[in-house]
């Protein structure tokens, strides 16, 4: 038995937990590759056109897969919490795919405020596999030590980073905007050609740091986002703000954040353009306008 | 200073707000100048790239309505993104530099009906409770009998034999209940009201198509959003089914949506805003052989962006003509018509051939 993951929008949040989950379970897993052109076509070839491009990564990744695993792992993230939802992509996510291809899933539904925990919908699927209720918990226990002490060594080396000597540069965009090869890794192999400290937004531990920025919001990942820019306001020379296009949360958070900022910022939209020269051109400027701050 | 309220327009629900703000707030209303090309520019102009179209319109009638010297402005709306317009609405407007004060009815995506005892506390600090209840009750009324009249009439308008006879009736109650002082006069209007349009005589109604229109809330309840597609509609003979009002998505959501939930096979949970409703109308329209379907919605409007695949299967499958239209900053209708006509041409000429 194979147990297919795709390799974007919820891999990035839960990646270390699956990773050890099914390696303590001994399941065979397979996650499709880094993002590539090919897998962007394919994900075209299925999702209407006004979707927004981290979606039609996710649907690549999803046909990509279709036919070399046995089940593939969508879960769906309702809420975590009161006024703490997700983007609506992501409630729909399990019923797109699901209409789109002909595969067996596991899908479980995380929804704090009606107490549907992860471990409750894991045990719940699982157990449809053969596993023992114990099993499951077990191994389940172990992987959330295991991925809370990736995430604190992360967070370290990203607090560590802060105190470089070289110029800082805080990412702010959702991880799996960030850490897609297609959507954000161009502008990250351009930032380190140009020799600057790389800060990672979803690489801190947050709280309520939104509030000085927003009173109102309810996006879980976006209060995230911007709870990173207080936690490091004083100690960064400039923000970078990566959002696919055309992501229905970042187009207002991230505008009535850069009208409240007061330090230099650069709004990078992406979209399935060929080429990364423009943005080459729009970084080298931006970097060059913080060095000569600096001096 | 005197204190001037306004809201944004969404169809024929201007009526029942100003009603209810009349008789609670100690202020006057502004009743904001028609949605125009001039207010969707000047709204366009001010807002984010890729922001859906709603915000757009609601950032025109504010500017307008702010030069019109409103200073209390009100926004409602929550399930998407629509909950959070507020806040950078806000920033926007005190960026241009106007003086107000913003009052966001829904709190975080969420009903809350103690928040908003609150806000209109601090409008009219007279505010007595039980008098506050009495208008609330019968706005709710009002907004329940005229969505009833509505859809009686989008369903049967091109039946009657004397063109407008239905439309000049429920003009008629509207006027009347812009002055009604208790429930019992607001329900007398209506009885009578619903009287006179039942005894309107009807013509033989199979020869007529049925279309259901779909899609996001705003672009559908709107006439300027949509082009007046009801308008369009109701004039090439089109009998119309529309499922979105402000009382199912007020008071009906929560109850019927459970239901529908249930009788859909290919769907697990709700999507998102009205994005599985949506599924279950056209799955409803299906079953109860319309002709065709009109899915509308604003530009990037992502609940909607995520059902329209699974819809345009099901249509497929069922083999039932479905047409989706995108609307944005629409300045010209002449191109929308012609996409119109075109769909009923086609569906004519099935009917026809059947």
């Amino acid at each position: 038995m194979k147990i297919g993951i795709p390799r974007a929008m919820y891999y990035y949040y839960f990646k270390d937990l699956f990773i050890n989950l099914f390696n303590e379970l001994n399941i065979d897993i397979i996650v499709s590759p880094e993002t590539t052109r090919e897998i962007l076509e394919l994900g075209e070839k299925y999702a209407s056109d006004e979707m927004c491009l981290a979606m039609k990564v996710f649907i690549g990744h999803v046909a990509y897969l279709e036919g070399k695993c046995d089940y593939v792992l969508i879960p769906r993230v309702e809420n975590y919490g009161l006024s703490s939802q997700t983007c609506t992509n992501f409630l729909a996510i399990y019923d797109i795919i699901n209409n789109l291809f002909n595969m067996r899933i596991i899908n479980y539904n995380i929804n704090l405020r009606k107490k549907e925990t992860e471990l409750k919908g894991l045990i719940k699927e699982l157990k449809k596999l053969g596993l023992s209720k114990k099993e499951i918990k077990d191994a389940y226990t172990i992987a959330k030590v295991k991925e809370s002490k990736i995430k604190k060594n992360n967070v370290l080396n990203n607090l560590r980073n802060l105190r470089s000597e070289k110029s800082k540069i805080l990412i702010v965009g959702h991880p799996y905007n960030i850490n897609d090869k297609l959507i954000g890794g161009d502008v990250l192999k351009i930032l380190k050609k140009l020799n600057v400290e790389i800060i990672y937004s979803d690489l801190f531990y947050t709280k309520d740091e939104y509030l000085n920025y927003s009173k109102g919001l309810y996006f879980k990942d976006s209060k995230d986002n911007i709870s990173s820019i207080s936690k490091c306001y004083n100690k960064i020379n400039g923000i970078i703000f990566i959002s696919s296009f055309p992501c229905g949360t970042d187009s207002l958070i991230f505008e009535l954040v850069m009208r409240k900022l007061n330090k230099p910022y650069l709004n990078l939209v992406i979209d399935d353009q060929e080429s990364s020269v423009g943005i080459e051109t729009r970084i080298e400027s931006f970097i060059d306008i913080i060095s000569s701050m600096i001096r | 200073m005197e204190k001037v309220i306004a809201f944004p327009l969404m169809g024929n629900y201007f009526l029942p707000c100003n009603y209810l703000f009349s008789k609670l707030c100690n202020a006057k209303i502004l009743v904001p100048p028609k949605i125009t090309s001039k207010t969707v520019e000047l709204g366009g102009k001010y807002s984010p790239e890729f922001i859906c179209t709603p915000f757009k319109y609601t950032l025109g009638t504010y500017i307008e309505c702010l030069e019109n010297n409103a200073n209390i402005l009100i926004q409602m709306g929550g399930g998407c993104r629509y909950g959070y317009y507020f806040e950078l609405q806000e920033k926007i407007l005190k960026d241009l530099g106007y003086n107000f004060k913003y009052y966001n009815l829904v709190s975080k995506g969420n009903t809350d009906l103690k928040l908003i005892y609150k806000i209109l506390k601090e409008i009219n600090p007279k505010l007595n409770i039980i008098k506050a209840l009495y208008f609330s009750f019968i706005t709710i009324k009002m907004v329940n009998y005229m969505d009833d009249i509505d859809d009686y009439i989008r369903l049967n308008a091109p039946y009657q034999k004397n063109v407008g006879l239905l439309e000049n009736i429920n003009k008629e109650m509207l006027e009347e209940f812009r002055n009604v002082k208790s429930f019992y006069k607001l329900r007398k209007s209506y009885r009578k009201c619903k009287r006179k349009i039942k005894n309107i005589e009807l013509k033989d109604k199979n020869k007529k198509i049925k279309i259901g229109i779909i899609g996001e809330l705003y672009t559908l309840m709107e006439p300027f959003a949509n082009n007046n597609i009801e308008k369009i509609l109701k004039d090439s003979g089109v009998s119309v089914k529309r499922f979105t009002n402000v009382t199912y998505l007020l008071f009906e959501k929560g109850k019927k949506s459970k239901k529908y939930l249930k009788n859909l096979k290919n769907i697990k949970y709700k999507m998102g805003a009205d994005a599985m409703d949506n599924i279950y109308y056209t799955k409803y329209l299906i079953d109860h052989n319309y002709d065709g379907i009109i899915h509308m919605k604003s530009s990037f409007c992502t609940p909607e962006i995520g059902n329209m695949g699974i819809i345009s299967k099901m249509c497929e499958e069922k083999n039932m003509p479905v047409m989706f239209l995108t609307m944005d900053l629409n300045t010209s209708n002449v191109g929308f018509e012609t996409r119109i006509e075109a769909f009923l041409d086609m569906i004519e000429m099935r009917k026809k051939n059947e």
